[in-house]
Order: structure tokens, then sequence, then C-alpha cells
């Protein structure tokens, strides 16, 4: 279980927590701090607070570390090196995650710099899932794909969901929030946090 | 071993081409010539002055008066790092970064030289120590200012491809190791090429100087060779120190990217 006490960056203050096994949609208006959120659990920028992962305490584990467990996905996905594969630890591996999400095998090989925007998305996401968090921080996953590849992933993350990832789900998309949310909260323009309506 | 002296009469005839480059830009409307008059009276004047300090030091051998001189020149080379800097660290290391690497790579190799090679008695004689030390400066703080600007304009850039591996569980040396690679190569390049370039494109000033003040063309090479080695060792070792330290600088202990370090791009 994801703890988050008194977690405080910037105008944020929030608490919550995030059961195994459950996906919880984050709504709020553009602006309100939902990303400042997300990296703030993933310490990738400096914040006030606790948050725990089954009882441990992020900072009494080095900071990669924290990552591996807690992983947050960017609404577009940064890029390193000059091919997708680059990316990857092992690509043969990554492969069946590929064509789940309708991408051939050759694309390994691609440049980054012809990728198209879901290209992008899909392909940060397959590489976000191949470390097999224990928590999935998720930007907007689906906001620049078509419906055919956001039910693709839509299903790949429901199956993690379902083996006990938990997933904290950013999204504009009320019906998208209804449906892979099992809770919905929504962030204040004051930085705090509230139940929504499922 | 016989030299040409010059009087200061002697120099008038030449500063008239500098006067040519005002007339220039006044036909042109290139609006230079005040930039042009007051860039010619700073350097005549800063020369003419270091010309007397250099003989005062040059008279007195003391290793006080030495080091005092070294450490002003080692600060005006980090107030120029400085300067070239597009995006400047915030707080004690905006001049202590560049001034910290300048005095370890300069005065490392400066000191190599005196001790090993030149051997001057006494080993600091402002003769050999300060212009070998000027020498060292000018050309590491080169390396370090180029190697920082692309640093940090690399990671500004960059930033999106730097995060995604940091929350994916990169390290910090990890995640920053392509755009450290770029900074150190721009910070290694302006010695390769002049190394390449030297004696068939260009003759150094050194050696240009030695030979008019009558030294053998052989043994003013054997000279320039000496600096240049000593160049090269120090620009790689100052580079190396700013680009590595200015990594460090630039993320935390939480292997965070922090760019909030940086001050806002300066204007141009």
């Amino acid at each position: 279980m994801l703890t988050v006490s008194g977690l405080k960056r910037l105008h944020i203050f929030v608490s919550f927590d995030l059961q195994d096994g459950e996906c919880v949609a984050l709504q709020g208006p553009s602006g309100v701090g939902k990303t400042l959120l997300l990296r703030a659990i993933a310490d990738l920028d400096p914040n006030e607070g606790t948050v725990k992962l089954d009882g441990v305490l992020r900072e009494a584990m080095p900071a990669p570390a924290w990552r591996k467990r807690v992983t947050y996905l960017a609404a577009e996905p940064g890029w390193w090196s000059d091919t997708v594969q680059d990316h990857f630890a092992a690509w043969d591996d990554a492969l069946p995650l590929i064509a789940r999400l309708g991408l051939p095998n050759e694309c390994g090989a691609w440049p980054i710099q012809r990728l198209s925007t879901g290209e992008r998305l899909r392909l940060g996401l397959a590489r976000a899932l191949m470390l097999r968090a224990r928590v999935l921080l998720l930007d907007e996953p689906t906001s620049a794909l078509d419906p055919a590849s956001a039910a693709a992933v839509e299903s790949l993350i429901a199956e993690r969901i379902a083996d006990g990832t938990s997933v904290l789900w950013t999204t504009h998309d009320g019906a998208q929030a209804r449906r892979v949310g099992t809770r919905i909260l929504v962030m204040r323009p004051d930085g705090g946090i509230e139940e929504g309506r499922p | 071993m016989t030299y040409i002296q010059l009087s200061y009469g002697d120099l008038v005839l030449p500063a008239l081409l500098v006067v040519m480059d005002g007339v220039f830009s006044l036909v042109l409307r290139l609006k230079l010539e005040k930039q042009l008059a007051v860039a010619t009276v700073r350097m005549v004047v800063q020369l003419v002055l270091v010309g007397y300090v250099l003989t005062f030091l040059f008279t007195a051998v003391s290793p006080l008066w030495t080091a005092l001189a070294a450490l002003i020149m080692v600060l005006f080379a980090s107030r120029e790092i400085v300067a070239r800097q597009r995006r400047r660290l915030q707080g004690v290391w905006k001049y202590g970064l560049g001034a910290g690497c300048t005095l370890l790579a300069a005065g490392t190799v400066t000191m190599f030289a005196l001790l090993t090679e030149l051997r001057p008695d006494p080993w600091y004689h402002p003769r050999y120590a300060l212009p070998l030390l000027g020498m060292m400066l000018g050309n590491t703080m080169t390396g370090i200012s180029l190697g920082l600007d692309v640093l940090t304009n690399s990671l500004m850039r960059e930033r999106a491809g730097v995060e995604a591996c940091l929350a994916l569980g990169g390290t910090r040396h990890q995640a920053l190791l392509p755009v450290i690679r770029d900074a150190l190569r721009s910070g290694f390049m302006p010695i390769m090429n002049s190394m390449a370039a030297i004696g068939l494109v260009s003759l150094p000033g050194m050696m240009t100087g030695q030979i008019l003040a009558g030294v053998e063309p052989v043994d003013a090479v054997k000279y320039q060779l000496l600096i240049m080695f000593l160049i090269a060792g120090g620009t790689g070792l100052g580079t190396l120190a700013a680009v590595l330290a200015g990594a460090r600088l630039l993320t935390d202990s939480r292997h965070r990217l922090r760019l909030d370090r940086l001050t806002a791009e300066k204007s141009t």
C-alpha cells in the first residue's frame, strides 16, 4: 500500500492512501497541480511530507530504487538516445508488450525523431511497464491516442491492476475516470484533494 | 641573444591601423567606433600597467607578491568564465566553480612545469611562474566556460530525456552521462583544433615572441611544445573537473535534476 501523508509541494498539500491493486483516477482542471503531485510522489522534485510503500519510508531507500517501485510516466515521455530500443534494458523481452500496444517488432530500430506523439506515448508506457513497478503514476497516458489504442492501454493497465499493481491515473476524461478508477480523487485549486463522485 | 627594441613612439604608426578600423566603422555605419575606442584604450592601459607590475614582481622575486598576482589572475579568469555563461549557477558556486576549477587545473599544471621541467631558482620565480600561469589560465578558462555552457544549456534542452531516465530508476550519473559527454567534447575541442592547426595555419604568439627576441626557432619550438602539452593537460583537467562538479551541483542526493539552481538565460 502507498501512503501519502501531508505531502507538500508549492501550493499542494495532500494526504491519501492507495491500496494494492487499486486504481485511483485523479481529476481536476488544467494547472491545478496534478502533474506536480505525481512528480512529488516519485520524488522527482523537492517536497515535504511522508510517503511510504508498505510502511517503508521512501527516504529509507535510494531514490533510484524508489522510482523503480513507484514509477512516474510523463504526459510527454522523454528520450535520451537515438533509437527506440536504446531505451529498453531488454528489447526482446519488451516485444510482447510492444505488440499488445499495436506497434510492430521492427519499431526498435526506429529513430526517436520520426515517432508520432501517439507512438511516443505507447512506447513510453511500454518502457515504464517493463520495470514491473508496484505503483504506476500515469499522467494522461491516453490523451493523444485514438480510441483503439486507448482501449489497448486501458486493458493492459487493467491486467496489471488485477496482478496487484496500484495506479494513480490523471485524466480529463470523466468517462475514462469512471471506467478505470475504483475511486476518483479531485484536486482543488487550493492544492487540496477530495473524493469525487464515481 | 639580441632583439630589436621598440620605443612607445614606434607604436604610433601601427596604432593608426586601429584608427583605420574606426574609419571603416564610421563609413559603413557599423556603430562600432565607440566600442573600438574603449577596447583600444583598455588594452593600452592594461598592458602598460601589467608591464610595470611585472617589472616590479621580477625585481622583488617575492613568494607573497607572486602568489597575490596569481590569485588576482585566477579571480579575473573566474569572472570571465561567469560572463561567458548564458545560464549561471546561483549563490557562491556562481564564481566558486570557475575559480576552483581554473585554480585546480592551471595551478597543478603550472606547478608541474615549474618543479619538473623548467626548475627556475627559486621555483616560484615570477618571470617563469606568472607568464606560464597566464597562458594556462587563458586556455583552461576557454575549456571550462565552453564545457559549463554546453552542460547547462543541454540540460535545459534535454530535460525531458534526463528526467525520463531518472523516473525509470536511473541514477543521476546514468541520466546525465550523454549531456556530460557532449559538454566534455565541446570543452576539449578548441585545444584539439589548436594543436592540429599549429605550425601550419598559425604560429603561436609565444613562439613568435621568442623568435623576435632572438631565440633560435628550434629552441622556441621546444618551449612551444612544452606549453602546448601543458595547456592540453590543464584544459582536460579543468574541463573535466568543471563539468563533473557542475553536473553534481545541478542534481541532488535524491537523484533529482535541480535546474532551479540556475539563473534565467542571460539576454544577448
